[in-house]
């Protein structure tokens, strides 16, 4: 499998890996799985009263793509308000990393883990 | 194509295995390619395809979760190709946790120890998910049969994880 420069990048220098304090209530995640392929991703936002994201974190296990794809993710968000976060498609990610078409799926997974995350934002504040 | 008829088998989860094995070979010796030397084109095309079929239905009946996945195709529930997310949080989050666990096998004081941990909980846990499916898949209603497509993509989680741990496995031998 040939994975692009860019998802060689990604997976050898992974940026903002790691997870923020649960309980901390300016953070919110969002939990993801492919069932085919076992990849398991979770993504955390920290959000300021303003409603932009200041800070983004992600742990994934899975293939280089599906690592690439949300270490990307984390980047794009950072300094975004959640409307706009919640407008990044898969379709960007899957672009920008030049992902074959049998990996799509690891940038739908990563469009989805931020839209969870920002669901979970939205449930914490409104509940 | 349902898999059970060409065994002349019944459509249940539970399956006599060796009594599939046997069909198997029954089948393969009778539509053998060897067998059709001498017909027709038609029938040596037949009996390659037919070969073919029987070598997918044995190979997808065999394990479980193809014969869980066929089962529900059969029922109109197509779950073999989706690329839908996953979005248990709950059980997302004990697998992440299980992930750790792996990570940590090569680096604990006793990985043989640490690795019969893991082996034992996830065995458990696909035993407990098993007998869910069959139990779902045994009901066979609408309902039900949703349930058992969330337990067999549950399921395919854990045998990831199995693979995972034999590679960890093969890592520390080596």
């Amino acid at each position: 499998m040939a994975y692009s420069n860019k998802v060689i990048d990604h997976y050898e220098n992974p940026r903002n890996v790691g997870s923020f304090a649960k309980d901390d209530p300016s953070i919110a995640t969002g939990m993801v799985g492919a069932p085919a392929c076992g990849d398991v991703m979770k993504l955390q936002i920290k959000v300021n009263e303003q409603g932009i994201i200041e800070d983004a974190k992600f742990k994934t296990y899975g293939c280089g793509s599906a690592i690439a794809s949300s270490s990307l993710v984390t980047e794009w968000v950072k300094g975004k308000s959640l409307d706009e976060a919640q407008q990044i498609k898969n379709t960007d990610i899957a672009h920008e990393l030049a992902l074959p078409p049998v990996k799509i799926h690891c940038s739908i997974l990563a469009e989805d883990a931020i839209k969870a995350a920002i669901a979970d934002y939205k449930q914490k504040r409104g509940g | 194509m349902n898999y059970f008829q060409l065994f002349d088998l019944p459509a249940t989860f539970e399956l006599d295995l060796t009594e599939l094995g046997s069909r198997y070979l029954a089948l393969q010796r009778k539509f053998h390619p060897d067998n059709y030397a001498a017909a027709s084109n038609r029938d040596r095309l037949m009996s390659v395809q037919q070969t073919a079929n029987i070598n997918d239905a044995y190979h997808s009946l065999k394990q479980p979760l193809l014969r869980a996945e066929h089962l529900l195709a059969l029922r109109g529930l197509k779950i073999s190709h989706e690329q839908r997310s996953f979005t248990d949080p709950v059980f997302l989050m004990a697998q992440m946790e299980l992930r750790e666990q792996l990570e940590e096998i090569s680096t604990s004081d006793d990985p043989e120890d640490a690795i019969m941990a893991v082996e034992q909980q996830l065995q458990q846990q696909r035993k407990l998910l098993l007998r869910q499916l069959a139990a779902a898949l045994e009901a066979n209603t609408a309902e039900q049969n949703q349930q058992a497509a969330e337990l067999v993509r549950k399921l395919k989680f854990f045998f990831k994880l199995q693979h995972e741990l034999e590679l960890i496995e093969q890592q520390l031998q080596d």
